[in-house]
């Protein structure tokens, strides 16, 4: 079932943020959220997460079994990159397999330093990693790829491409070329009109 | 280099801090002259040797030590309980309150004469120091759960991290500074508190005894070296205490 939004609005006191915001994201495949800072991308990525409570609107579809990579890391500092992805994961996920995900994005020697001892960049992989490993239907990515250098980002978004297939991915981004070379849908918020990218049907979108 | 500089130097100070009040405290014994007031610290190195050789030593140092240690780890395992529960349900914390106002501003001195009343003298520096130690460990570890980064939480709510793992990855290691210097401030009154009530009680087979016969015989030599006993078990203690908390940490970041 595609996740139909609609209608939704939020405001913090005077600030609004959504109003009468709709979309239909796709099950199943890639949806990029774009628009400039300010629009709401965080918000409605939290509101699909259950973090925050809309004012207004419906939205259903939304399957229960979630993962997520924040806006902030959110990892455990003072336990490796190993014990990090392995907390959300169930235990038919071998250490052997969490080490060779980890490997997949280019972190090698400091998979077992507390993740506090790790550069921004190495610490934005683990929390990709981690989404990707977890058990869920729908995985929800605020700039996963924030802060990597244009190597290890191209390899990170390689190994998300390569390990989320069939799965419904949202991924709140600013950056188109991510968007075109991962291929998906693309809403952009700033305008609020849903763009169609690589070939992907727009009727859905209705 | 630097650092083992200022470590070197930092040891050559504290020595001679402690040489000094040394020199004073001798000089000063020596200038009063009555031992029944102020005995020497060479006087007190004495009495410590001779209490070594004498029959109920150990087993005075071993009552005490094993009732208040039980006493500060009953104290531990309940205030971090019961800090578990109204940190999850706010009405618990509301209907705790009144006790744990209760126990902070009551003197131990009046819980002492109290529980003499209710309690048999084997357990009763066990009580009074679990009692002690109770407020403290319960109002740091709340303090502690409620600081708990919200961002995890969420995080670990998203996934749905089960409880145990969310106490093993998320609030254990946030509660590390809050148990070492709640445990810290907690041990040293379970040993003060104790043995107060040892005295007051006049508990059988206690280093309490101990002292209370040191003040019916005037005997001053003994009631420095028994302080300075209790003053190293506690410290002692407290260390070797301390030290374990740091192991099982590093064991659970190890997980």
């Amino acid at each position: 079932m595609d996740i139909v939004i609609s209608e939704i609005s939020k405001s913090y006191g005077e600030k609004i943020v959504l109003d009468g915001f709709s979309t239909v994201i796709p099950k199943n495949k890639m949806t990029f959220i774009m628009g400039p800072s300010g629009c709401g991308k965080t918000t409605l990525i939290n509101i699909l997460m259950g973090l925050i409570q809309k004012d207004k609107g419906i939205v259903s579809g939304v399957p229960s079994h979630k993962s997520a990579v924040f806006q902030e890391d959110r990892l455990c500092e003072s336990f490796n990159a190993i014990s990090n992805v392995r907390l959300v994961c169930d235990s038919k996920v071998k250490t052997d397999e969490i080490i060779l995900h980890l490997k997949k994005t280019g972190l090698q020697d400091n998979i077992l330093k507390p993740v506090k001892e790790l550069s921004g960049g190495m610490k934005r992989r683990v929390a990709v990693v981690r989404a990707v490993l977890a058990k869920s239907d729908i995985i929800l990515m605020d700039e996963p790829f924030k802060g990597l250098d244009d190597n290890t980002k191209e390899k990170t978004m390689q190994y998300v491409a390569e390990n989320t297939k069939n799965k419904t991915v949202i991924i709140v981004t600013h950056d188109i070329d991510e968007a075109r070379s991962l291929g998906g849908k693309i809403i952009n918020m700033g305008s609020l009109d849903s763009v169609p990218y690589n070939n992907y049907d727009p009727s859905i979108d209705g | 280099m630097m650092s083992s500089t200022i470590l070197n130097r930092n040891r050559i100070e504290k020595l001679a801090s402690a040489a000094f009040a040394l020199i004073v405290w001798q000089i000063s014994a020596m200038l009063i002259g009555e031992s029944l007031f102020i005995v020497t610290p060479i006087a007190v190195v004495k009495r410590l040797f001779s209490l070594f050789t004498e029959a109920d030593f150990f087993t005075s140092i071993g009552y005490s030590f094993l009732r208040i240690v039980a006493g500060f780890l009953i104290g531990l395992i309940a205030g971090s309980l019961m800090a578990a529960v109204a940190g999850k349900f706010h009405l618990a914390e509301i209907m705790f309150r009144p006790f744990i106002a209760t126990i902070k501003s009551v003197p131990v001195a009046s819980f002492i004469i109290l529980c003499l009343i209710w309690l048999s003298m084997g357990t009763l520096s066990s009580f009074i120091s679990f009692l002690m130690v109770l407020p403290i460990i319960y109002s740091n570890i709340l303090q502690g759960i409620k600081s708990t980064d919200k961002k995890l939480l969420e995080m670990a709510e998203v996934f749905r991290v089960g409880l145990f793992r969310r106490i093993v990855f998320i609030y254990l290691p946030q509660l590390k500074p809050y148990l070492i210097s709640a445990c810290s401030v907690a041990m040293g009154l379970a040993w003060k508190s104790g043995i107060a009530a040892e005295v007051i009680g006049v508990t059988n087979g206690s280093i309490g005894e101990k002292l209370y016969e040191a003040k019916i015989y005037y005997t001053t030599a003994d009631l420095f070296a028994w302080t300075l006993i209790i003053v190293v078990l506690s410290i002692g203690f407290e260390k070797l205490f301390l030290y374990l908390i740091k192991k099982f940490y590093a064991g659970l970041e190890r997980l």
